[in-house]
Order: C-alpha cells, then sequence, then structure tokens
C-alpha cells in the first residue's frame, strides 16, 4: 500500500504553519522542517519565473528516485503539499480534501490567527481520518 | 476522481452545510443591536460591521475556493459574475445580479432583490444612517483582498431606506499581485 511520508501546509509567506510526520521514513526536527519549507516555498516561486509558459502557477509534481511530492497552491498562496512514495496515487484528491479541511476546521477556528501555526484539534482528527491509509483510494470520489 | 470540478451556484448551495434562516437572521440582528448599545454612533456602528465583515472575508475565501471549485478569473467582470452567481448563493442562498459597468470595467453594482440578513427588520428613526447589512461589504472587500484585488465596496441602495433593492457598488482599485524579491535589477 503506497505510504504518505510527510504533510506540510506553509502560509503565503513562506512560513510553515502545519508540519506532520507518517513513519520514520518522513521523521525530521522541527529546523529541518521549517527549512525545507522556506526552501519549497522559494523553489516554487522560482519554478514560475523559470517557466518557458506564460501563466504557470508553479511545481505541482516533483518526482524522484525514492519519493514525490506533490503540492497544491490555493488561489490565496496557502501551499499544501505531501512527500510519499513514488507512484502514489490520488494525491491530488487528497490535497484538495486537506484543503477543505483547512477552511472548515482552521479557518473557522475563531482563536486560530491567520497565517500562525496551526493548532487546532479538530483538524488533527480529521486529518487522520482523511489520511488512513485504506480511506486513500476513495477520496477519488 | 477529484471532487472539484466548478459548479455551479446551486450544485455548492446543495453541498455545504445549512443553518437555519431565521437563527441567521435573528442572531445577525442581535449583534447589530447589541453594536448599537455598545457603541451608540451609528456610524461607529457602520465601520466596526465593515470591519467584522472584512475579517470573515478573509476566512471564507479559502472555503469558497476550496468548495466550488472555481479557477483564477480572467478579468474583473467574471470576478464580480462569480461572486454574484456562485459566491451569493453559496453563504447566503440568494443570487445577485450584475449591472451598471463603468467603461473601464472596474467598476459595477450587485443588486439584491431578496436579503436574508433583513428579514423582520424595521431601522428605527434615530437610526436612520444605519447600513445593516454593512458586514457583505467588508466580506467582499477582505476575501477579494486575499486574492490580490482591492477594492472599494459601498451601498447604493437599501431597501431599509425606502429604495427598491440592494445595490452594493464594488470599485476595483487596483490588483496586487505577490510580489517576489528576486529581481536581478535590484
Amino acid at each position: 500500500m503506497a505510504a504518505i511520508y510527510s504533510l506540510f501546509i506553509i502560509n503565503k509567506s513562506g512560513g510553515l504553519i502545519f508540519y506532520k510526520d507518517y513513519g520514520s521514513a518522513g521523521r525530521m526536527d522541527t529546523n529541518d522542517s521549517l527549512r525545507l519549507a522556506s526552501l519549497w516555498h522559494s523553489m516554487h516561486a522560482i519554478s514560475q519565473q523559470l517557466s518557458p509558459t506564460t501563466g504557470c502557477s508553479g511545481i505541482e509534481l516533483l518526482q524522484a528516485d525514492t519519493f514525490d511530492l506533490h503540492c497544491f497552491q490555493s488561489l490565496t498562496g496557502t501551499k499544501i503539499f505531501v512527500v510519499c512514495e513514488p507512484s502514489t496515487l490520488h494525491m491530488e484528491g487528497l490535497l484538495k480534501v486537506i484543503y477543505e479541511l483547512y477552511t472548515d476546521y482552521v479557518l473557522k477556528n475563531p482563536f486560530y490567527e491567520m497565517e500562525m501555526p496551526i493548532r487546532c484539534e479538530l483538524f488533527d482528527v480529521n486529518l487522520s481520518q482523511a489520511i488512513q491509509k485504506d480511506r486513500v483510494p476513495l477520496l477519488g470520489r | 476522481m477529484a471532487p472539484l470540478a466548478p459548479r455551479t451556484g446551486d450544485a455548492v448551495f446543495a453541498n455545504v452545510e445549512r443553518v437555519n434562516a431565521e437563527l441567521f437572521t435573528l442572531t445577525y440582528g442581535a449583534i447589530v443591536r447589541q453594536l448599537l448599545t455598545d457603541l451608540e454612533e451609528v456610524e461607529e456602528v457602520n465601520k466596526q460591521l465593515d470591519q467584522m465583515g472584512y475579517n470573515i472575508g478573509v476566512r471564507l475565501i479559502d472555503e469558497f475556493l476550496a468548495k466550488s471549485g472555481v479557477s483564477s478569473c480572467v478579468d474583473f467582470r467574471e470576478t464580480a459574475d462569480v461572486i454574484a452567481k456562485v459566491g451569493f448563493k453559496m453563504f447566503l442562498g440568494v443570487t445577485a445580479s450584475v449591472t451598471n459597468w463603468d467603461a473601464e470595467g472596474t467598476s459595477c453594482s450587485l443588486v439584491l432583490d431578496d436579503n436574508p440578513l433583513v428579514d423582520f427588520v424595521e431601522l428605527p428613526d434615530t437610526c436612520q444612517g444605519l447600513y445593516y447589512c454593512n458586514i457583505l461589504s467588508g466580506v467582499i472587500r477582505g476575501a477579494l483582498e486575499m486574492v490580490s484585488m482591492k477594492t472599494e465596496v459601498t451601498w447604493i441602495r437599501d431597501m431599509l431606506h425606502g429604495d427598491d433593492a440592494y445595490e452594493l457598488r464594488v470599485k476595483l482599485l487596483k490588483q496586487v499581485p505577490e510580489e517576489y524579491p528576486y529581481k536581478d535589477d535590484e
């Protein structure tokens, strides 16, 4: 069963607001995750400028030997990206589901400050349900 | 199959969670009533409603984008249409019409014939300057700001003041795309 290694959410300025790893393959310490998030934010921005076509909205998929990285950027600048095993299916669907969970359980939380790290219990609970391995294929509804 | 092909307003409205309309109307009425008691001045209440709407709008836009599946709008005309047909339908259950475009296409009117916020409402003589639905102007302004559009939203017609419909004037001041500091000539 294809596995997700880690999930990142970054705000529009490139700061990491949410990081979760699944299993030891994705684990990294806080500083590394922060560094990776800003690195990705910059690369995403640079890719828009490098693109030979106009209207490019940035990197959506990065494929390497040992992992794939799927990235979703909303029109408001929030990026959600997931690092997973190569050739994992349905990741785009998963990213959109996570975006909906973000709007329902993070943004509607009155104690959540915009652009700040996410500390919302309902979001964590619903995210775990969405990511459970046997449910990921069902997200292609 | 990813769940989000762009949907019409009705389709999205059918899929979101809804709340009792009267509860919504009465809760909003209680909020305005409380603001009037706390702030006393009608102008202050107008400003506070706009600010509250702004705070709602900056968060609402993500929910709107996530659930309706709309993609980037080509121009401001499309933006206005999407707000009137999909946005209003999704959050208020009513559609607005878009009229009175100016020559450059940067300013238009959104006309609401039906407005769930104002059911059962009458303005007393002491509050004639109150823009009861000013929260809506804040919501539109806040939401558009998060997608790089600075706008100015004002009320032109208000049924609580005796007009025949609710008309909001939305004016696009400027587009402010995200700037990345990667220019070589700096």
